[in-house]
């Protein structure tokens, strides 16, 4: 998986609750059985003016200098709703390194993970409070995301603090593959089935489980 | 003599797990083995394009099904010819895949195709005690009886088809009870929907983690399984990781004698261990509900979030009377996205269609208690109204019982089995009104996000009752009203 250092870029704000995966990325818009292509349809709802039509320029992300924002700041539960891991592809796809929200949707907080893409949680008022400095286009907020020392820091030296899993922090330093790292337990893996097939057989299809014809 | 130490008391939630720990990896992190793994045509073919490109295979291929649900066309007579292009593509590509991985696939057309959160139950893949994942935020509906089940995202699947495995840390454990007698007339829908109304779309997490949830009390254990199944169903949109009911009498009889149950002396020793599947007194737990349903009303939602209802008797909410911030800024723009007038009555709200389907309820239960309110009325002009049951097998069952024509009678449509309008993916729509302006809709679904059942269009959660009783008033109704 690709690795997460140090980043630095501009930053967008999108002080919403609730931003759910259909609005990150619309399920018509999946549209190809592919992990490929989901950035310019990032947000599509509030981007465009109806399927198919042109940018609204009343959304943030269609605005200069947010066009190339890296990192986003949202409102609390950023990414509930549908599991699609789409949405992280469209976010990354987009440009979108880091989003920092007051919390998030469980499945989607995985996934970002998985993807590269950090997402940190600081508290409400903090998140806030950078929303309100990255509103300005005459003076857009440029942050950097330090996985290493875990802080977010303004160009006035000032930071926030936050707490990224150990595990989660290690894999993304090192853009490890769980799989690999799991295999390592392979041994542990086949005792614990060779134990389980005789404590619970009848989760062992092919053995009693077979369909009835 | 000494006496052996007791065991600490344990709940269901952390008896199951603790029953598929492969290896504590530090840090919290537990490698946790997974006894079934369910894909569908929507995810599935990048997911095990995914594997195959990383020269992976399914460690365990007859631990993982597949499922065609998502996206499959629910007009009567469908064939792989009447999806557009893109349905299609998924669809054949799924149909390879699952072929080269060796995973078996109910197919499109298959006798027990269905949602894939209908058929794993129906089908007795899902059991007691299990640990389930699938690559779809719902996955927790199983949790109705009694499994460890959970929404993943496609990496996950990855590694848990290549692994049989996942690595996850131990949620904290919260109980939900549901007392008193539920009244005639509300049913688990109105339960659940209450009980993410009360508590916000994030109470079921504590510190920003999602619980993992054992609903209780005297109004769950009356429940019916399928009824179970909604409640648990919706525990994703209360952010919490997952939720189940500890299986009793009740689920071990409905598991009895399904295709893929295990039979005879197998049954018997997994009843045996599922029976131990409940949680010891004297449990501790990181947080406690409670809710009282004796005097609970049908439910509905006015909002973009599914937090964002109340009592179907309640007008809708004026923001003003909300502390300013967040929280009010969010009423007010699902107000204006919603079209709702704050303080005027949502009975009587008028709509252009009506949904009963989807994983929360579109099992044999939903579709009686729906067609029972129809008692010989019909379907309001001008509302456009469907039944998609949740499977083929619930399909034919309703059938039997001649449901359909109860519907069919009333002005529903009757379709096959699948995911449908639960959300807009493009192949089917709710149409469009003469003047424009967006649809409303009274939706039996769990998801009332903008645009989430086509574009603009205005989402009400609500029981399977309370969407065929507005379908024939053509307007927000109570079940209840004219009930005999």
């Amino acid at each position: 998986m690709e690795a997460f250092t140090r980043i630095e870029g501009l930053t967008a704000a999108l002080l919403r609750e609730n931003i759910d995966t259909d609005i990150i990325i619309a399920s018509r818009d999946i549209t190809s059985p592919s992990r490929d292509g989901f950035g310019p349809r990032l947000f599509a709802p509030w981007r465009y003016d109806g399927p198919g039509g042109p940018e609204r320029p009343d959304f943030v992300l269609n605005q200069q200098p947010w066009r190339a924002a890296v990192i986003l700041i949202a409102g609390a539960n950023f990414g509930c709703g549908s599991s699609r891991e789409m949405a992280v592809w469209a976010l990354r796809q987009f440009g979108i390194r880091c989003v920092i929200a007051p919390s998030f949707g469980a499945i989607f907080q995985g996934n970002c993970i998985k993807n590269g893409v950090l997402p940190v949680v600081l508290p409400a008022a903090r998140v806030a409070a950078l929303g309100a400095l990255a509103a300005s286009a005459a003076q857009p907020l440029t942050l950097a995301i330090d996985l290493q020392a875990c802080q977010v820091q303004q160009p006035d030296g000032s930071c926030d603090g936050f707490v990224v899993g150990a595990r989660d922090r290690e894999m993304l330093l090192a853009g490890l593959d769980e799989i690999d790292l799991t295999w390592q337990y392979r041994a542990d893996i086949e005792a614990f089935e060779a134990a389980d097939r005789l404590r619970r057989p009848w989760v062992w299809p092919g053995a009693v489980t077979a369909p009835r014809p | 003599m000494s006496e052996k130490p007791l065991p600490d008391p344990r709940s269901v939630i952390a008896k199951i797990w603790d029953a598929h720990v492969v290896a504590e990896l530090g840090g919290g992190h537990t490698l946790l083995h997974i006894d079934r793994i369910f894909l569908h045509e929507r995810t599935g073919p990048a997911l095990l394009a995914g594997l195959a490109a990383a020269g992976r295979r399914p460690l365990h291929p007859e631990k993982v099904f597949g499922v065609m649900d998502h996206i499959v066309d629910t007009r009567p007579g469908r064939s792989d010819a009447t999806h557009s292009a893109p349905a299609q593509g998924f669809i054949t590509a799924f149909r390879e895949r699952t072929r080269a991985a060796g995973v078996r696939l109910f197919d499109l057309n298959d006798s027990r195709q269905g949602i894939v959160h209908v058929l794993s139950p129906e089908q007795g893949i899902a059991l007691p005690g299990i640990t389930l994942v699938c690559p779809d935020s719902h996955t927790g509906t199983v949790g109705g009886l009694g499994a460890l089940a959970w929404g993943i995202g496609s990496t996950e699947g990855e590694h848990a088809v290549a692994t049989q495995t996942l690595v996850r840390t131990r949620a904290p454990q919260m109980r939900v009870r549901f007392e008193g007698h539920l009244p005639v007339g509300v049913t688990a829908k109105d339960m659940v929907l209450a009980l993410i109304a009360r508590h916000g779309a994030t109470g079921g997490a504590l510190n920003g983690q999602g619980c993992a949830i054992e609903f209780d009390g005297a109004a769950v254990r009356a429940l019916d399984i399928e009824g179970r199944m909604t409640l648990c169903n919706m525990t994703v949109e209360f952010g919490a990781w997952t939720g189940l009911v500890a299986p009793d009498d009740s689920t071990l009889q409905w598991v009895a004698g399904r295709p893929f149950s295990p039979q005879g002396a197998a049954f018997d020793a997994a009843c045996t261990h599922w029976r131990t599947l409940f949680s010891d007194d004297d449990t501790v737990w990181n947080h406690a509900l409670v809710l009282d349903v004796s005097r609970l009303e049908p439910q509905i939602t006015w909002g973009t979030s599914p937090a964002q209802g109340g009592p179907i008797s309640q007008p809708v909410p004026d923001p003003q009377t909300l502390p300013s911030g967040s929280q009010r800024a969010s009423t007010e723009k699902a107000l204006a996205y919603m079209g709702l007038t704050p303080g005027a009555p949502l009975l009587g709200t008028p709509i252009d269609a009506a949904f009963v389907g989807s994983c929360t309820n579109s099992r044999l239960s939903d579709l009686r208690a729906a067609a029972a309110v129809i008692r010989g009325r019909r379907v309001a002009p001008g509302v456009k109204a469907l039944v998609v049951p949740g499977s083929t097998p619930v399909k034919a069952a309703a059938e039997a019982l001649g449901l359909h024509r109860l519907f069919l009678d009333a002005g529903f449509e009757w379709r096959d089995s699948g995911c449908s309008l639960c959300f807009f993916s493009g192949g089917d729509s709710f149409g469009a009104r003469a003047d424009g302006r967006p649809l409303r809709v009274v939706s039996s679904t769990n998801r009332n996000f903008e645009g989430r059942q086509g574009p603009g269009v205005r989402t009400h959660l609500a029981s399977p009752a309370t969407v065929v009783a507005s379908a024939l008033a053509g307007c927000i109704a109570d079940p209840r009203v004219g009930a005999g």
